[in-house]
């Protein structure tokens, strides 16, 4: 536990001390927002109706500059095998690094709803909920995003193999997310966001739970 | 590590030939027409087989997967890579078809129904571990990962099958042996057996393939050759 503490801080600090590098992210999925709209038109109920998806596909296209990034410094002087000669099992690694990342990523989540809302008139007033479903959806992204940024960071093509492996995993993130979000700005008469939350719970406990038992491999030497 | 040799995946290859050439006769010019769709529906005898083979070519690579991770041995990662290749284009075979029959049908090539859209995107899913394995080069990193990301990917396809069942539904109900006329029984059979000893015969010779390609990654480097004259002879005898 306090090796999963440790690793948590230190991931942390990582990101604090590259803060440029998440402002820089952030600024690529506000860019995406804006183009979306690009793509369907001046039509603001239109706009409205896909303002969800717009949101968790510019989410789900920042993630994988963000996690790429979150293992590319480990690979610097092979900082990955320094810390895998602590005394630290490789599982409280990945989780520091997990958590981190998805902390990172319900933050650019949270800040481009403003964004969203401005772009695509498309607000809320059940804010607390929004935030919900994104940090259930950033925990879905970066459990098996973590695992991949790992694997990939020390591949040739590492750009191109990240997204590759991640976005067919993560289709039920993304059905699940865009529903509930689109439920919580357009309103939600039948009471369908129940199910669509657990299905955004049930992804991220089997993602997380497989990620920790298979993480240690993946890493080995 | 030896390369298993001997005809038997080449059997199979022709014994999966002969009856799928004979169960594709028996369904297209013997089998009556089906009621609703008519000759459209004689495409459900390649169709319905391809389906339980392509999920069972991927549920043998995710054992495959399970088995490498558990005991190391390379002849698992030879048949993962193996099983993923034919799974994969057992797959892309099902969504080729199945866009053949929807198009008359359904009046469109692609509907977003749950088996359709769980299909495409095992192809993409499993397709990426095939891109994964294509860009590294370290054979032991490339069988762990490969087997992780498998395990990984597998365990999703239920998860995403509910979850493009929730957000849409169109396909037909799945049929059973009571569902489905007697007169479509035999053809259905002949050909699953057909594609069954097809793709394990194939199975077999690309991990073979698959050890080959591995016995010269991991082999010592060849000594290197003495500058003086008449060693030709001595140092060709250590290399395999």
């Amino acid at each position: 536990m306090t090796a999963l503490l440790v690793a948590v801080r230190k991931d942390f600090l990582l990101q604090w001390r590259g803060r440029a590098q998440i402002i820089a992210i952030f600024a690529f999925g506000a860019a995406t927002l804006l183009l979306f709209s690009f793509a369907i038109g001046p039509d603001s109920v239109a706009l409205r109706q896909h303002a969800a998806g717009f949101l968790w596909l510019g989410l789900l296209l920042a993630s994988t500059l963000s996690l790429a990034e979150s293992f590319e410094r480990e690979m610097e002087e092979q900082a990955l095998e320094g810390l895998l000669l602590l005394p630290a099992s490789a599982r409280a690694l990945y989780y520091g690094k997990a958590i981190a990342n998805c902390a990172q990523l319900a933050a650019i989540g949270a800040a481009l709803v403003p964004v969203m809302v401005v772009l695509y008139d498309a607000g809320t007033i059940r804010l607390l909920s929004l935030l919900g479903v994104i940090v259930l959806g950033t925990a879905g992204l970066s459990a098996p995003g973590t695992l991949y940024a790992a694997m990939t960071a020390q591949t040739r093509a590492r750009q191109t193999l990240l997204p590759l492996l991640l976005f067919p995993l993560v289709v039920p993130v993304l059905l699940a997310a865009v529903k509930a979000t689109s439920l919580l700005i357009l309103g939600d008469p039948m009471g369908q966001l129940r199910p669509w939350v657990s299905l955004l719970v049930a992804f991220a406990v089997v993602q997380w739970a497989l990620g920790g038992l298979l993480f240690g491999r993946v890493v080995e030497d | 590590m030896g390369v298993p040799r001997g005809p038997a995946p080449k059997l199979l290859v022709a014994l999966g030939a002969v009856l799928l050439c004979a169960g594709s006769y028996w369904g297209l010019a013997k089998a009556p027409g089906e009621v609703f769709m008519g000759d459209v529906q004689r495409i459900m005898y390649v169709h319905v087989p391809t389906a339980w083979n392509a999920m069972l070519a991927l549920t043998f690579a995710f054992v495959c997967a399970v088995f490498f991770l558990f005991t190391n041995s390379w002849k698992w990662d030879n048949r993962l890579e193996a099983a993923m290749e034919v799974g994969v284009l057992l797959s892309l075979l099902l969504c080729t078809q199945g866009a053949i029959w929807a198009k008359p049908t359904w009046g469109v090539w692609w509907d977003w129904d749950p088996r359709l859209t769980t299909t495409a995107v095992m192809v993409f899913a499993f397709g990426g571990i095939l891109a994964l394995r294509a860009f590294v080069d370290d054979p032991m990193k490339r069988a762990v990962w490969s087997a992780v990301a498998c395990i990984v990917a597998f365990a999703d396809v239920p998860i995403v099958y509910f979850s493009v069942k929730w957000w849409n539904s169109l396909h037909q109900a799945q049929s059973s042996p009571e569902t489905v006329s007697k007169a479509f029984h035999w053809p259905l059979r002949i050909n699953a057996f057909g594609i069954l000893f097809l793709w394990t015969g194939l199975v077999m010779l690309r991990s073979r393939l698959a050890a080959l390609r591995l016995r010269s990654e991991i082999a010592p480097p060849l000594p290197e050759r003495p500058r003086r004259a008449g060693a030709d002879t001595e140092a060709s005898g250590s290399a395999w």
